[in-house]
């Protein structure tokens, strides 16, 4: 069943307008003397927007973004090269892949957010501490991605290979690296939000610029419009990151067959 | 493609030099598994089996008969529990060089276009990029595919999968050609035209061949020699037939041949009883028609 895209537009707005709608309402149509969503706690839709449009007309907005843009980039690069070169290397060192398995097991299943102070104290209210926070979370993704990718090697392809005359250095080049790239990419989208998250929550917890620093600025003075207005902000960073990443998977696994239903 | 070939019985029948040097020599070659927790399963009994140079041998048995398990261990995939595998006369060490080897399963790297797949069998030869794309291009147009270079090979059929395979596999000009059932996953119509393209270029240089199936009728349509394996554990060789048709052939004209069905009731009487032996809990007692 398919639907007609202006249509399926128009419902989507339509949900939209209903929040918006019941929000602006419940805010400021007093119901029997009693405000269902009180402006101190819920701020309203057209506040909201006001804020938002401030922050971009006076440009304050440009110096936070910039600076959650770095450290999340900053944490998907980082955490990914390390964690494919980890991943690589223990995939073809199964003795190393034993031993360092139950500390691998033990780091990972800690909640990094508790390392967040840490790192602060290591590395000061900057922006290191935030993308060694990102680091941690992308990392293990990254790392257990190309694992599985170097280990999943299809058997009849690698054996195919081998009887090409490959030696490691081409099997690497040709086969395992080409392999685990299809894995990490599969995992891009998880990897860039965790990145995004280890910034922000990074900021929010001590921090002097940055999504999460306004967020919590606001939340500090009781300033409900201003987080509501950050958060609106930061979702929307959120959907043009995911979409870049779209972008660059679609580019880089132009080899994998596609599910039909997933791109127009 | 070739219906003008029509094969008529006699002319150059037989034309695997009885007297040319062997290719592949294994001698009472056997191969056992060894499992976890479980008695060392015989799959291969000592057995043995020459090809010759210009010879296609075909090896036909039931299901899980070992037959690939053969083909294995004279790729160099698999080290044989017991007896010699010789590869022009030297004992085989390691990996096959000298063979060329198409699998039954999609062996082609998903990530690399059919003509890079091609190509790469040349280029970690050392050969340089720009000679191996343009003879990586010439195969594919050999076997039917020159337009199709620049897909993946999520983007072809299994038939034509099997085409970049051969492709990726002949370019390199191996001196033996290793099959292991490489037709079986395509329906019938695009075995017998795969039949006939194998054929073909066979036919330019005569490489020798071990080509392993579960089709007999194929077997015969294909080799000059038709080897008979009997059901595993503990598989052997239990019948031996020279296929005198008339080169060249075509693969599906080749089984209106009377003679072709000659050959294909003697054979089928003796693997018969093997496939038989295989389902022997459900078709006791029971005739199997082919």
């Amino acid at each position: 069943m398919k639907t007609h895209p202006l249509k399926l537009l128009l419902l989507q707005v339509l949900v939209a307008i209903a929040v918006l709608g019941f929000w602006h309402v419940g805010a400021t149509v007093p119901i029997g003397g009693k405000y269902l969503l009180p402006e101190f706690f819920f701020s309203t839709p057209l506040d909201v927007i006001k804020r938002v449009v401030e922050l971009f007309v006076s440009g304050t907005i440009w110096k936070h973004l910039w600076i959650t843009l770095t450290e999340t980039v900053l944490a998907f690069i980082i955490g990914s090269v390390g964690g494919v070169l980890i991943g690589f290397w223990f995939a073809r060192k199964p003795l190393l892949a034993a031993v360092f398995d139950p500390y691998v097991k033990m780091v990972n299943a800690l909640p990094r957010v508790v390392l967040a102070p840490i790192f602060m104290l290591w590395l000061g209210l900057g922006i290191w501490s935030k993308v060694a926070l990102g680091v941690t979370l992308v990392f293990f993704i990254v790392f257990f991605n190309v694992y599985q990718g170097v280990k999943e090697v299809s058997p009849v392809v690698l054996a195919n290979a081998r009887m090409m005359g490959m030696n490691e250095r081409q099997l690497f080049r040709n086969v395992y690296w080409p392999s685990a790239m299809s894995w990490m990419f599969s995992s891009l989208h998880t990897a860039v939000g965790f990145a995004l998250v280890g910034a922000v929550v990074g900021e929010y917890l001590g921090s002097a610029a940055g999504l999460g620093y306004l967020i919590h600025q606001a939340e500090g003075v009781f300033d409900v419009t201003g987080v509501f207005a950050g958060m609106f902000i930061l979702a929307a960073f959120v959907l043009v990151i995911d979409w870049i990443v779209t972008r660059v998977e679609n580019r880089l696994l132009v080899w994998r067959p596609q599910a039909a239903s997933e791109q127009g | 493609m070739e219906t003008a070939l029509r094969p008529s019985p006699a002319p150059h029948a037989a034309p695997a030099a009885s007297g040319a040097p062997l290719a592949v020599a294994l001698d009472d070659v056997s191969i056992s598994f060894a499992m976890k927790g479980q008695p060392v399963f015989k799959a291969v009994a000592p057995t043995s089996l020459h090809v010759r140079e210009g010879e296609f041998v075909a090896i036909v048995g039931p299901t899980g008969c070992g037959k690939s398990t053969l083909l294995n261990a004279t790729a160099g995939l698999l080290k044989p529990a017991g007896g010699k595998v010789a590869i022009f006369g030297e004992p085989l060490v390691g990996l096959n060089a000298q063979a060329g080897y198409l699998f039954q399963q999609d062996a082609l790297m998903p990530w690399k276009t059919a003509l890079d797949n091609v190509a790469i069998a040349l280029e970690i030869g050392g050969t340089p990029r720009a000679r191996a794309l343009e003879q990586a291009q010439e195969w594919l147009t050999k076997v039917g595919l020159g337009r199709f270079g620049e897909r993946y090979p999520h983007q072809l059929s299994g038939g034509q999968r099997k085409r970049v395979g051969l492709a990726q596999v002949l370019v390199r000009d191996p001196k033996i050609l290793l099959m292991d059932e490489p037709f079986g996953p395509l329906d019938a119509q695009t075995r017998q035209i795969m039949g006939t393209l194998l054929l073909r270029l066979w036919a330019q240089d005569r490489k020798a061949v071990l080509f392993v199936t579960h089709d007999l009728e194929e077997a015969i349509a294909l080799s000059d020699r038709v080897v008979i394996m009997s059901a595993g554990p503990e598989a052997r060789i239990i019948g031996d037939f020279p296929i005198d048709l008339a080169r060249p052939r075509d693969a599906s004209e080749i089984r209106l041949d009377p003679r072709f069905h000659e050959l294909h009731r003697q054979i089928w009487n003796q693997l018969k009883a093997e496939v038989a032996k295989t389902y022997g809990d459900i078709t006791e007692g029971e005739e199997i028609a082919p």
